[in-house]
């Protein structure tokens, strides 16, 4: 018996229709790849997911189909799931602070009033020194 | 003077191959060997019909032939110039893979000297479609390259692989009437120029993937599709991508 599919693709494969299927034995794919996806020069590589590769060449190519075909990207880095070492979940309560420590979340400073002003500033000054810059270069193009 | 002729020769080929090759690799969708390779061939399957798509929109513009549907899908086998390679059946992941491995290399090749042509538009497509066809030759010699020397089995089963398209991929190179004012004209270089460069680089990509040059003794052997003789596949192939456009020829999508 073949598999008869209205997809013709299907059909023509010719594939054996199984009575039986045998049960699917534990780790017996290849391993896995985490994908960290760069999104301009210089920014974070971000984690995106993983892939199932033999190796990290083969990673890098399956990565930037699944993870990069869409999004903007300038790099891909690979790592094998197996060298990423992670804390327990159980453990999680580590990361509360038994007392108040808000002095350190940086952005409860209330400075963007002030940063606004330097970067208004600066941009009135460069506006500046380019329109006299053009004046010069106009006569010349 | 603009040889419209020459251009219609050549833009028809290029599209047709893409468009074919396109559809043939796309039949790999949900059926490739594993997730991530079907999802990276399947894309680059794409990746041709919409380079096909390019090349047909070109050919409207410049030479007021039909629209890219129109041309696509309302044409018979014999209106078609692909070659050979491109419209045999995907036979088994070997065969795709070393039918792929050599398409994209004269590719390359092609874009190559497509690049620097003399119709501005043409030159300038080349270079954005060569983009995209970075990744694809970079995915076919890597998995040329993997299986070549992975296993006894994987090296044998490629190696018959490759000896069955290599044959078939020299028919890219079929040269038509118009081989050589495409060349003076500066469109693109001539196909046994074209020819060289392929089988230079194959050599050094087949030798690093522990692979052997297959031998060739008619060149000529798959020849015909450059002129509208093709093989029992191309029709089949052609009523079942025209499907649904065959519903409805005037319907606007």
């Amino acid at each position: 018996m073949k598999i008869q599919s209205l997809d013709p693709r299907i059909s023509r494969a010719e594939l054996p229709a199984a009575e039986a299927y045998e049960e699917k034995k534990k780790l017996d794919q290849w391993e896995t790849y985490e994908v960290f996806h760069q999104s301009v020069r210089g920014a974070n590589h971000i984690h995106v997911g993983s892939v199932h590769a033999p190796n990290p060449e083969m990673a890098i190519l399956f990565g930037k189909e699944q993870y990069a075909r869409r999004m903007k990207c300038v790099n891909l880095w690979v790592v094998r799931t197996a060298n990423v070492f992670t804390t327990p979940y159980e453990d999680a309560d580590m990361f509360e602070p038994s007392t108040d420590k808000s002095y350190r979340e940086a952005y409860a400073y209330k400075n963007k009033h002030m940063i606004r002003k330097i970067k208004e500033e600066l941009a009135r000054n460069s506006s500046q020194s380019t329109t006299s810059q053009k004046g010069g270069n106009h006569d010349q193009l | 003077m603009i040889n419209f002729d020459a251009i219609k020769d050549l833009l028809y080929r290029l599209a047709d191959d893409e468009l074919i090759i396109g559809h043939r690799n796309s039949e790999w969708t949900g059926i490739g060997p594993i997730l991530e390779e079907d999802i990276a061939f399947s894309s680059m399957a794409q990746d041709e019909i919409g380079h096909a798509q390019a090349y047909y929109t070109l050919l409207n513009d410049l030479t007021g032939e039909g629209t890219p549907d129109q041309i696509a899908f309302n044409r018979k086998a014999s209106d078609f110039r692909s070659c050979h390679l491109v419209e045999f059946p995907i036979v088994d992941y070997a065969f795709s893979l070393a039918r792929h491995f050599c398409y994209e290399i004269a590719e390359a090749v092609r874009l190559d000297s497509l690049r620097h042509s003399s119709l501005r538009p043409l030159g300038e497509l080349a270079k954005k479609l060569s983009r995209e066809e970075k990744y694809h030759q970079l995915h076919a010699m890597t998995w040329i390259g993997q299986l070549g020397r992975a296993t006894e089995e994987s090296n044998r089963r490629m190696q018959e692989a490759l000896d069955l398209a290599y044959p078939m991929a020299l028919g890219l190179f079929e040269p038509t009437e118009m081989d050589e004012v495409i060349a003076r004209e500066g469109l693109m270089a001539q196909e046994n120029e074209l020819e060289a460069a392929w089988l230079t680089e194959m050599e050094k990509q087949i030798t690093l993937a522990g692979l052997r040059v297959p031998k060739v003794t008619d060149k000529t052997a798959y020849y015909g599709g450059r002129k509208g003789k093709h093989s029992e596949h191309l029709p089949p192939l052609l009523l079942e991508m025209t499907e649904v456009f065959s519903i409805d020829t005037e319907a606007t999508w």
